[in-house]
């Protein structure tokens, strides 16, 4: 008898209203190593993947955005506790991806971890920072809250396929906004494998959609698509961007540019705070 | 097919209803329906794929086949107008959008609804006969069907007794079918057969053609209070029922699916079925209806991607 097993080989899938659909297309495209070597076939999104991941957005957003923000934040710590149990596949995936050392890759998904549980604490205290009770000439109580934008469309960044991909998704979701994410289209891999701690970690299906394919092909699509509400342009190339950011403007999308960015620095408000509208509610004070 | 089939003349149709026995006969007679063929035959003709000039075709024809229905115990005569005026132009945005085929409401709203729509190409529909479940006597049924009429309703959609019918009391079906339809006068008359409570294929053929036989101008699939309700196989049956039904007697019976309709896709995948099983003379409003609420909604939507290029979404189109 031989004792050499069959390889039992992964399908990497999209992850579009909490189930793993193959492309709608039925096509695919290889990823590669750092180094070029074959890693895996991707499925690749086509722009009907694009529109089924904004419908399952959408329809995720009312219970998600009308959750308490502390349950939030209980549901990203949660995410981070399994990422944290998985951190062996992930610096796997992440070194296959990126090209790293061992030790970088593991230090990458460490990072990762980090930044969720980080993102999970401004859950329920990022109102705190944004809102205020604002003097006015009246017998009012005149009181701005945020409230989350709705659904919004983000492009990793194409150079950190796990800590760039969460510390762009974190920020969006946290505060109850629901998010179609378009991943690192050289190293999807781990966005694929986060879809799944996302799928058993009580975050409701729809609220994270994760695509995988080709940038230039899908990002157009969404930035014009009239039931998006904001536009991160995280992962988009330089030439691309302007043109997303004028398809973004017809419904008036909030748009966050891409910058020059250290994923492993502390991150800042920027991100958190830019996927956020006032209310602002006058009240009688009742002398 | 059987000999049944072909050549139906009146003095036939007048033996076959002189006896509660000789109904049954001829509707329990008629070839059975081969219910994993029909739905092999539906699975394999949604797979069609309708794109470009044939699909912004299809979406017009969609819009103009739609029975725009509100049958709500919360309806108000408030709802009822504004579901009109969608119904007139249901994208104001852009003049070409044709006007859909008929508003569907409860009776006591149809006075509202013929104001609402004076002067515009859509006919009001009402459905009478103590929909949905049909309980009612007879006398109470005829009432509530004047009474439709009377406020001026185009087309009655009446519910047949699936209990009678169910029981194989089909005279009593017909004979009640037969009674409503006088009491229609020039109305037009469709046929509900509330398939989901028919259980079998054989069943919803031989309710297609005793409400055919009966007079009925269209018949209906469901109420849309019972699921499930206007499925793909069984529309598919119904269509094969009206096509044989005209081959056997010459009377041309139109057919709507209803409840259950909320996707340009599932609206696309039925007039596939309307075209290969009943023919091309069946895609007319006058003869196929789509009883839909919020089917008309992504329509919409789709005609406003095709038209910019862009996703469409439900913020541009208005509640119902």
């Amino acid at each position: 008898m031989s004792t050499e097993r069959l390889a039992v080989r992964k399908t990497y899938k999209l992850y579009v209203g909490g189930r793993f659909p193959r492309s709608e297309s039925g096509r695919s495209y290889p990823v590669t190593t750092a180094p070029g070597g074959f890693l895996a076939n991707a499925a690749m999104a086509s722009r009907k993947d694009a529109r089924d991941a904004v419908v399952a957005a959408r329809k995720a957003f009312p219970g998600w955005s009308g959750a308490t923000a502390y349950n939030r934040g209980q549901v990203l710590y949660r995410v981070a506790e399994l990422l944290e149990g998985r951190r062996a596949q992930f610096a796997d995936e992440v070194r296959a991806a990126e090209g790293l050392t061992k030790r970088d890759a593991a230090g990458a998904v460490d990072a990762a971890v980090d930044r969720l549980v980080w993102y999970a604490g401004w859950a329920d205290k990022i109102a705190q920072i944004t809102g205020a009770a604002n003097p006015v000439a009246g017998p009012y109580f005149n009181l701005s809250t945020s409230e989350p934008t709705g659904v919004v469309a983000v492009l990793a960044p194409h150079d950190s396929s796990l800590l760039g991909l969460v510390s762009v998704v974190a920020p969006v979701v946290i505060t109850g906004n629901t998010v179609v994410v378009l991943a690192s289209e050289t190293g999807p891999l781990p966005a694929v494998s986060l879809g799944e701690v996302l799928a058993t970690s009580d975050v409701p299906g729809g609220v994270v959609n994760v695509l995988t394919g080709r940038t230039a092909e899908i990002a157009p699509h969404l930035a014009a698509h009239m039931d998006v509400n904001g536009l991160d342009l995280a992962g988009a190339p330089g030439d691309l961007a302007a043109e997303l950011e004028t398809a973004a403007a017809d419904n008036l999308k909030r748009v966050l540019r891409p910058g020059a960015e250290d994923w492993a620095a502390e991150p800042g408000l920027t991100r958190l705070t830019h996927w956020l509208e006032t209310k602002t509610v006058w009240h009688p004070t009742g002398t | 097919m059987t000999a049944t089939l072909t050549g139906l003349d009146p003095g036939t149709v007048e033996d076959l209803i002189s006896s509660d026995a000789s109904l049954r006969r001829f509707l329990r007679g008629l070839p059975g329906v081969d219910q994993v063929g029909a739905d092999a035959r539906s699975a394999a003709l949604a797979t069609r794929s309708i794109k470009t000039t044939a699909k912004a075709w299809a979406l017009d024809l969609a819009i103009r086949l739609i029975d725009l229905t509100t049958l709500e115990g919360a309806d108000t005569p408030g709802k009822v107008r504004s579901l009109c005026a969608k119904a007139r132009r249901p994208d104001p945005a852009d003049p070409t959008t044709p006007p859909v085929a008929a508003v569907c409401v409860y009776p006591d709203l149809v006075p509202v609804a013929v104001e609402a729509l004076r002067g515009s190409p859509v006919q009001v529909a009402s459905v009478a006969t103590a929909f949905p479940a049909g309980r009612a006597a007879l006398p109470v049924k005829l009432a509530d069907t004047a009474d439709a009429v009377a406020a001026g309703a185009h087309e009655i959609d009446m519910v047949i007794d699936r209990g009678a019918f169910l029981s194989g009391r089909y005279l009593q079906v017909y004979e009640e079918i037969r009674a409503v339809k006088e009491a229609c006068g020039t109305a037009h008359l469709k046929v509900i057969l509330e398939t989901g409570e028919l259980t079998t294929y054989d069943n919803v053929r031989r309710a297609s053609w005793l409400a055919m036989l009966a007079g009925g101008d269209f018949i209906k699939t469901s109420t849309g209070k019972v699921f499930p309700a206007a499925t793909l196989p069984v529309t598919l049956v119904m269509l094969g029922a009206v096509r044989d039904y005209r081959a056997a007697t010459g009377r041309q019976v139109g057919v709507k699916p209803a409840g259950g309709i909320r996707t340009t896709k599932d609206a696309l995948r039925h007039l596939v079925q309307v075209n290969e099983i009943a023919g091309e003379d069946w895609l007319d409003p006058r003869w196929f209806r789509l009883g839909a609420s919020s089917l008309l909604n992504d329509l919409l939507m789709q005609r406003t991607k095709a038209a910019t290029g862009r996703y469409c979404g439900p913020d541009y189109v208005s509640l119902d």
